[in-house]
């Protein structure tokens, strides 16, 4: 792994954090540690907790180490710590195991205009209030609101602000909310006994350990929770005080609640490196876009790629206590790996007869991982610790050279013709790929969403394992319809072989027009693992499709698809010819 | 080609799954079964209420000793979740764990066809004969062991991560813990209190 370590432009071992570098230094930016609310400067500790317990210095911020326009930071420190000199530095590590923990985003509600976060100074995020009220905050935490630093008293709360609101996209809840808020409201009544707070919520979910007594509790400090979200918040501009409109849907009447403060209790999204992460270490997604895992009961930390488990937020929405367990339980996972010292690789790796080979170099071009080494003039040798097997290769060798180990042309094929022995007519064949489309037919078996029973399933570890040749034979035997699945685009298991896929579906395309069998006989789709829905949907409209074609299409296709004589013979003529 | 020189005669066992009621409930498991011993090269068919429980296993090792089975092929549920639990079933009674095929009966069948009798059967039929098909062509295979680098990367440096961390570290493992903000804590140390307990974040 590379990694990039990114320049501070302060030495970690000579730093004592005395700060005077940052007495002197003239600049002033929003401090990112407290969401804003004050300010830091270009050289700053992000917290007085910190770790590493050292300054750094945002270049971006600085004025420069021109004595006229600056360097008063590098006057200052007698520990001689500041570089500017400094530059980032790639490290590579070798590892074994890799824990994926990149956290979360917070939802940001400015979309979420009527309640008017960008327009009143008095609605502030649930974020910004963890720092208002902490002793480490911007005030010291005296809970004032923004518009008069004055304390306010009547304070409410918004529920599901970004969660469980499938209308701006977000459908999923957040986990965390509910019970922040009830920490909060706690922690106002601890702090000022006379606070009036007031919850508005379409469901409390305080369903984890001794949080329904911590609910009863907030509701015995005097909190009142109202069901129903509000609809509009106004704000008064002498006072900066709000005005709620909230539907109180127990009793069913509009109701006007005046506040001094409001407080948006935010959801949480994936984080937005969560792509980046996913496409390098070949991970695929749920539909609420945080990671998916091997499997959702019994392999709850494990990432479909072997060696790699998830911990904390980025698999899903989940409290600290949740996040420390799944920490503990993928360090286990990857523990054992290590502890073994040693893996097996499934025994799906790409075989070359070099007497067949003729020595094209196609095999090495596709593959994903380099595994195939070939030299012009020499026969193509597969490097095997290297292979993943999706087999691209096998299916792009026009020579019958290459043997994918138990994904062979031979067991694919007798799998076609078994399936498509009796009333081809009726079935929708599909090849599917191992890791999101045949598990996306699993999720929808799992999730017991129903299509019709027509479709018959082969499953490849890659869609790119599926050669011409199959595709041609389903056809001649008789298929109606024939769907190709594979991973999504970007998301291939198998880094970019799905892109083989792509170009042989172009390929047969041609021919079968080119043959006057109707192209859209022959379908390509990307399904996830986690797109069960998807699959079923996908399932019913093949079937639709199915209805539409012939006897006489079918008949067609059977006598034009016929492979014609001496085309290997051909090739390998064609092919001995050095280019 | 890898070639089996010890396969003169291919000896097929099916083994059909009720499981439970979840496959049996929407196929016709009684009629897969008659089905699958006119396939070509199956010497044996057996139904199991539950194929993946030790009987269920059992009755596969036994077949194999008493039909001289060289292929096994297991109709039940996804191969994503017990193709490990049937190869291990398989290597115990002496066969290459790679003879063993699995039809997918649940989750792309009885479970996404109930109340489709005949049409859920008919698939189960298919899906049995393909995977017998394939099974005749399989091969006996090696894996290939490659040795793991003694040492975990973190990617992540907020309260999961830190705790993972931890833990492979006191486990006595080498760890490089990577985050991208100038100090490890996450999202964790920018709150107050934390519950259900009240207490402090960092």
């Amino acid at each position: 792994m590379k990694i990039r370590k990114k320049a501070r432009y302060v030495d970690l071992s000579l730093c004592n954090a005395c700060g005077e570098c940052a007495n002197v230094c003239p600049v002033t930016k929003p401090d990112e540690y407290q969401m804003g609310l004050s300010s830091r400067r270009a050289i700053y500790i992000p917290f007085p907790q910190a770790v590493p317990c050292s300054y750094i210095l945002n270049m971006d911020d600085c004025l420069g180490n021109n004595p006229i326009a600056c360097g008063k930071c590098i006057e200052v420190c007698e520990k001689k710590a500041i570089n500017y000199d400094d530059r980032d530095e790639i490290v590579t590590r070798e590892v074994g195991s890799i824990i994926v923990a990149i956290g979360l985003d917070v939802y940001d509600p400015t979309e979420m205009d009527e309640y008017g976060y960008t327009r009143f100074d008095n609605v502030i995020t649930s974020m910004e209030f963890e720092r208002l009220i902490c002793a480490g905050g911007p005030t010291a935490g005296h809970f004032v609101r923004p518009s008069d630093h004055q304390r306010p008293k009547r304070i409410g709360f918004i529920q599901c602000v970004g969660s469980r609101n499938p209308k701006i996209g977000r459908p999923y809840c957040s986990n965390i909310c509910c019970m922040n808020t009830i920490k909060d409201t706690l922690l106002l009544a601890d702090h000022y006994p006379d606070v009036e707070n007031v919850v508005f919520y379409q469901d409390i979910r305080a369903f984890g350990k001794s949080f329904e007594d911590m609910f009863q509790r907030s509701k015995e400090a005097g909190t009142r929770y109202i069901r129903g979200l509000p609809g509009d918040v106004e704000e008064d501009p002498e006072t900066g005080n709000l005005t709620v409109t909230v539907e109180n849907t127990t009793g069913g009447q509009l109701e006007r609640h005046e506040l001094d403060m409001l407080v948006l209790s935010v959801g949480v999204q994936p984080p937005k490196d969560l792509a980046k992460i996913s496409g390098l270490l070949t991970l695929s997604k749920t539909s609420d876009g945080f990671f998916m895992e091997s499997h959702p009961k019994l392999k709850p930390v494990d990432a479909p790629t072997r060696g790699v488990h998830f911990a904390g937020f980025c698999e899903a929405p989940k409290d600290i206590k949740d996040s420390v367990c799944q920490a503990g339980a993928a360090a286990s996972r990857a523990g054992a790996l290590l502890n073994a010292g040693q893996i097996q690789i499934e025994a799906i790796t790409s075989r070359i007869d070099i007497e067949a080979c003729m020595k094209c170099g196609l095999c090495a071009k596709v593959c994903p991982y380099g595994a195939i080494v070939w030299e012009k003039g020499q026969p193509a040798v597969v490097i095997e610790a290297a292979c993943a097997g999706c087999g691209a290769c096998g299916a792009t060798c026009q020579f019958g050279a290459i043997t994918m180990r138990h994904f062979t042309d031979d067991q694919l094929l007798a799998q076609v013709r078994a399936v498509l022995a009796d009333d081809p007519q009726d079935k929708v064949f599909v090849f599917a790929c191992n890791w999101c489309s045949y598990a996306g037919g699993d999720m929808a078996g799992i999730s017991r969403i129903r299509y019709p029973s027509t479709n018959r399933v082969v499953r490849t570890m890659c869609s790119a394992r599926v050669s011409e040749e199959m595709v041609l034979e389903a056809f001649r035997c008789g298929a109606p319809v024939v769907l190709v699945s594979g991973c999504h685009y970007a998301d291939c298991h198998y880094i970019n072989a799905n892109r083989q896929t792509v170009k042989r579906m172009q390929r047969l395309w041609n021919t079968l027009e080119k043959a006057g069998v109707r192209p859209e006989r022959l379908q390509l789709e990307w399904i996830s693992a986690a797109e069960g829905q998807k699959f079923a949907k996908v399932m019913e409209q093949m079937e639709q499709l199915r209805k539409t074609v012939t006897a006489k299409e079918i008949e067609h296709a059977k006598q034009a698809l016929k492979p014609k004589p001496k085309k290997a013979a051909r090739a390998r003529e064609e092919a001995a010819v050095p280019s | 080609m890898i070639v089996n020189p010890t396969d003169d005669e291919i000896r097929v066992g099916v083994f059909i799954c009720d499981c439970g009621l979840n496959i049996a409930g929407a196929v016709d498991c009684a009629a897969v079964t008659d089905y699958a011993e006119t396939l070509p090269d199956v010497v044996c068919a057996v139904r199991n209420k539950y194929t993946c429980a030790d009987p269920g296993q059992n009755k596969i090792k036994d077949a194999i000793q008493q039909h001289r089975l060289n292929r096994v092929v297991v109709a039940s549920c996804t191969p994503r979740q017990h193709e490990p639990t049937f190869r291990q079933c398989v290597r115990e009674a002496g066969l290459n764990p790679y003879l063993m095929e699995m039809a997918n009966l649940r989750e792309h069948c009885s479970w996404v066809h109930p109340g489709d009798w005949d049409g859920a059967t008919r698939k189960a039929k298919d899906l049995v004969a393909s995977a017998v098909a394939r099974a005749r062509f399989l091969q006996p295979q090696e894996e290939l062991t490659v040795p793991v680098t003694r040492a975990a990367m973190v990617i992540g440096g907020g309260v999961a991560g830190i705790e993972a961390a931890i833990e492979l570290g006191d486990a006595g493992h080498k760890v490089v813990l990577v985050e991208k903000q100038p100090s490890i804590g996450g999202i964790m140390a920018q709150l107050d209190k934390t519950y259900p307990t009240m207490d402090c974040s960092i």
